[in-house]
């Protein structure tokens, strides 16, 4: 992949506690499957900094092949990859993505 | 072949899975960035599996995303994957 672009993401995931590459802006999804993590994210009360890749053609496929993941969204916590929307829901709904924020001293709000 | 009978084959050859459902979900999506004309787009897909005992979720989804590789890169746009074992399975029966 680019070097450029595989730096980009090294420097997002490491300058932010949790950052979500999705389709569209927090705000305005572009796609249900990210408009759910922003949902469970947003229910949680954690601040996040949303990475838009519809609107840059290297950054979604360079993201692909950093994560070794095929699709979009893909959320980051402490520069690790936690997953996609299936595994992030289902973490939610387990509490383990409450857990695995904590544990990271991530600060959530809501009480799930 | 369409492509849920390319999926099942490959995801029954690999996982030997006691229950695979897979349910086309593109119409849902049609019209949408991704959404293939054609169809056949996007997925949900329940895969039970003794394979996946001792597997994170991560490793799990990878697992299959790995097996169906090439029907992602040439027309599946999303999966929406349920990976479980035959244990779990009996605990969170599907609705």
């Amino acid at each position: 992949m680019d070097p450029a672009v595989a730096e980009r993401i090294r420097r997002d995931i490491a300058d932010n506690d949790v950052v979500l590459y999705m389709k569209g802006s927090p705000v305005f999804p572009q796609c249900g499957f990210s408009a759910a993590v922003v949902q469970v994210l947003t229910h949680l009360g954690v601040k996040f900094k949303g990475i838009d890749i519809l609107v840059d053609p290297g950054l979604r496929d360079g993201i692909k092949q950093f994560a070794n993941w095929p699709t979009i969204p893909q959320l980051y916590v402490k520069g690790e990859f936690v997953g996609g929307c299936d595994i992030v829901r289902e973490m939610y709904q387990a509490g383990e993505l409450q857990q695995l924020l904590t544990d990271k001293g991530i600060k959530i709000e809501a009480a799930a | 072949m369409d492509y849920a009978t390319r999926m099942r084959t490959k995801l029954t050859e690999a996982l030997h899975p006691v229950r695979l459902e897979i349910e086309d979900d593109s119409a849902r999506h049609a019209g949408h960035g991704g959404a293939n004309p054609q169809g056949e787009s996007h997925f949900n897909l329940t895969v039970v599996s003794a394979a996946f005992e001792a597997l994170s979720r991560l490793a799990r989804q990878r697992l299959v995303y790995g097996i169906v590789a090439d029907e992602l890169a040439e027309r599946v746009h999303a999966l929406s994957l349920r990976t479980l074992t035959p244990a779990e399975d009996g605990e969170n029966p599907v609705k």
